[in-house]
């Protein structure tokens, strides 16, 4: 075991992926001679070469194009989109051409693309770098959304998407980067958790609260102060946002009634929309209170010093549970 | 370019010079550049470009009918560009990888797709006609350009197994003005990508006149990227085999992409739905008739002592035969299963879509026999 941040976790994941099949091929932006401007692929180009770490021109949809032809011919390449705001001038062949290739071609032809997108705020950063464009993606059929919250997800997940033969957006919460974690690089993929499941990270019996990405730590600090006030929260680490793992959410509103979904995403046509219909109409005779939604607000993403304003944060998410619960909270007696 | 250069629609007339092999009156042309790269089509090999020219033609006219009979949904015909692409074709090996639009059918027949893959896009039956493995051609695109940086990706992927083979990309004048295409030749330079970049400049996109698209000959954009653009005319099946077969040869021996703006004309509407007669005239197609890319191939061979009448007989009975197995074809096109809309959605089982499928299978069985909405359930599993 050995304690890595979550960026030194992706590293070493690609570099497993890169020495287990010489078919993977890494291409982005700056992600060679510089290792990434997060350093994501620190030292690989020089360990696996240049035409496996590959700096490419300045040009999303060039990335993702080209990335299909090498697909077709029987790479596997995993494209990194420097910021979650870059990935709209690659958008068409993500979702017209990768998304969609497979079933066009009747299944003959694969597309086992990982584009891995450093997404969220919180770092109080310039215009376009604070995105959660995970929705667009995840309403795509034929893509795979997942999100890692934790090193160990991290290094294991990446692993997984570039094994997998579906293409895979692969979300990475920038503002996590810097987080450690004990991570087991001698793990095998066959042992791990599939990418598709969910993880309860926290048991819990009054209220079910559901994320993924960055606000995971901020739910399980949320549930530790919670707890201080006597309310137990289970907190369920998303993971795959397509396909979503009902099985642990459901099981979880059966006992606790109660369901609280997070994300930095703006409210309208979020995942939490999703959840919110698919379990009230999975499990709407154990429900004692409607779904809460704690989003970004539907704004575009705001300036740095006004970040912390549209980011759910502790706060409130702990505001949400209390509306679950049916407790005062800041929609008490307003329409909401 | 002077504004003089242009008519009223904007359509360029005074072209940039074009390598022309064979006039549309059939004579040859000596080009001592391009001589040397055709110089074992002798009239045998001329009378069978000129034969899947006339059979590729047929394919066109015969599912041009077949859509007005209602057999098939759409047809875009390639009407007018048969030499640019039966040129172009002749010049690829077996194991070069074609990227298309949806107009190249000429390039998928010569590659063995069979006429019921041809046409199963067309009729509505199936996604895609063909394995592209199995005739190393892609999925034919309609997204405009796409297909260029798939064919850059691909021979990126040739250039580092070391392969020797090359990658095609097939698009039309209007696809050059897409960000795709113009990526897709920075990163085929900037690579040294083994693609060659056709592009058919049939002098329309739908309605749009080239001169919308581009205020120089396309060919001239190839130098501003870092590679050689040769300007043929399309027309003039000779031409384009040389163009490309140079363009290829430069590809193999690592010295990366080349575009070929192949000046061509499209005779027919940019698909059954299209109306041309609202905004182009008569004159100009009786003017393009004039450079027909079938005609002048036989006058040429008339001219070398080839018994014309026996060739034209042997090619008509051919796409006679040809066009018979496209309308046979149609009868194997039958409607798929419903429940076949899942398939292939992913590589790998997929617990949302495998819950979708067993709901909608319940809600199929309700149209059938009583009991059949259980026996759904119990084969499938279906739940909520």
């Amino acid at each position: 075991m050995t304690q890595l941040t979550l960026a030194k976790a992706l590293n070493a994941g690609l570099r497993r992926a890169l020495a287990d099949d010489d078919k993977v091929v890494l291409m982005g932006e700056d992600i060679g001679t510089l290792g990434g401007v997060f350093r994501v692929t620190d030292g690989l180009k020089a360990e696996f070469g240049a035409h496996r770490v590959v700096d490419s021109p300045l040009s999303e949809a060039g990335l993702l194009g080209t990335a299909v032809g090498l697909a077709y011919r029987g790479f596997r390449p995993v494209v990194e989109i420097q910021f979650d705001g870059f990935i709209y001038p690659a958008f068409d062949q993500i979702v017209a051409q990768v998304a969609k290739l497979h079933y066009r071609s009747r299944g003959t032809v694969k597309m086992p693309i990982t584009i891995r997108v450093p997404f969220g705020g919180g770092i109080g950063a310039a215009e376009h770098h604070s995105e959660s464009p995970e929705a667009y993606f995840a309403h795509t059929a034929g893509l795979r959304v997942v999100a890692c919250s934790n090193p160990a997800d991290a290094y294991l997940m990446l692993r997984q998407a570039i094994a997998s033969d579906d293409p895979v957006l692969f979300f990475e919460p920038k503002r996590r980067y810097h987080v450690k974690g004990e991570v087991d690089e001698t793990a095998s993929l066959a042992d791990a958790p599939p990418m598709g499941v969910a993880a309860t990270l926290a048991r819990g019996s009054d209220v079910t609260l559901v994320t993924y990405g960055a606000l995971v730590q901020t739910a399980r600090d949320a549930a530790t102060a919670a707890a201080e006030e006597g309310v137990s929260l289970e907190v369920i680490d998303l993971r795959s946002l397509a396909p979503i793992d009902y099985a642990p959410i459901e099981a979880s509103v059966r006992r606790t009634g109660r369901l609280v979904i997070a994300h930095e995403a703006g409210q309208q046509g979020g995942m939490g929309a999703e959840i919110a219909a698919s379990i009230t109409e999975r499990c709407f005779e154990f429900l004692e209170a409607a779904p809460v939604r704690v989003t970004g607000h539907d704004i575009p993403y705001p300036p740095a010093k006004l970040e912390r304003h549209h980011l759910p944060d502790l706060d409130r998410i702990l505001d949400g549970v209390d509306r679950a619960l049916g407790r005062p909270n800041s929609l008490s007696g307003v329409e909401a | 370019m002077t504004p003089s250069d242009r008519d009223a629609t904007g359509l360029l007339t005074r072209p940039d010079p074009f390598v022309q092999l064979i006039t549309p009156t059939g004579d040859r042309v000596r080009n001592a550049e391009f001589d040397p790269w055709v110089a074992d089509v002798d009239p045998e090999v001329l009378a069978r470009l000129y034969r899947d020219m006339v059979v590729v033609r047929r394919i066109d006219t015969e599912a041009t009918a077949l859509q007005r009979q209602g057999e098939l949904g759409l047809w875009p015909p390639l009407a007018g560009q048969e030499a640019a692409q039966i040129g172009s074709a002749h010049a690829l090996r077996d194991d070069d990888f074609v990227f298309s639009s949806y107009r190249e059918h000429a390039l998928a027949w010569h590659r063995k797709v069979a006429p019921a893959e041809l046409l199963s896009v067309w009729r509505g039956t199936a996604a895609s006609g063909w394995n592209p493995y199995e005739h190393n051609m892609a999925v034919p695109q309609i997204i405009i350009g796409a297909q260029a940086l798939h064919a850059t990706g691909y021979a990126m992927g040739l250039r580092w197994e070391g392969s020797d083979a090359a990658a095609i990309a097939y698009f039309g004048d209007g696809a050059t003005s897409e960000g795709d295409v113009n990526e897709a030749f920075v990163f085929a330079s900037s690579f040294d990508a083994p693609v060659v970049f056709f592009c058919q400049n049939n002098q329309w996109a739908i309605s749009e006149p080239v001169g919308l698209q581009s205020k120089q000959p396309i060919a001239r954009r190839a130098d501003g990227f870092g590679m050689p653009g040769i300007r043929v005319d399309g027309n003039d099946v000779l031409a384009v085999l040389a163009a490309t077969r140079i363009a290829l040869d430069r590809a193999r021996r690592g010295e990366g992409p080349s575009l070929i703006e192949a000046v061509t004309y499209r005779m027919g509407p940019h698909t059954t739905a299209d109306d041309p007669k609202r905004y182009r005239g008569d004159s100009e197609l009786a003017e393009w008739r004039e450079r027909d890319p079938i005609a002048r191939v036989l006058a040429h061979l008339d001219g070398s002592g080839v018994d014309i009448a026996g060739l034209e007989r042997e090619a008509t009975a051919e796409a006679d035969r040809v066009a018979a197995e496209l309308r046979a074809a149609i009868t194997t096109l039958g409607d798929p299963e419903p429940l076949s809309v899942f398939d292939h959605v992913y590589a790998e089982p997929n617990s949302h879509l495998e819950r979708q499928r067993a709901n909608y299978a319940r809600y199929l069985a309700l149209f059938d026999e009583p009991g059949a909405a259980e026996a759904s359930d119990r084969a499938e599993g279906g739940v909520r």
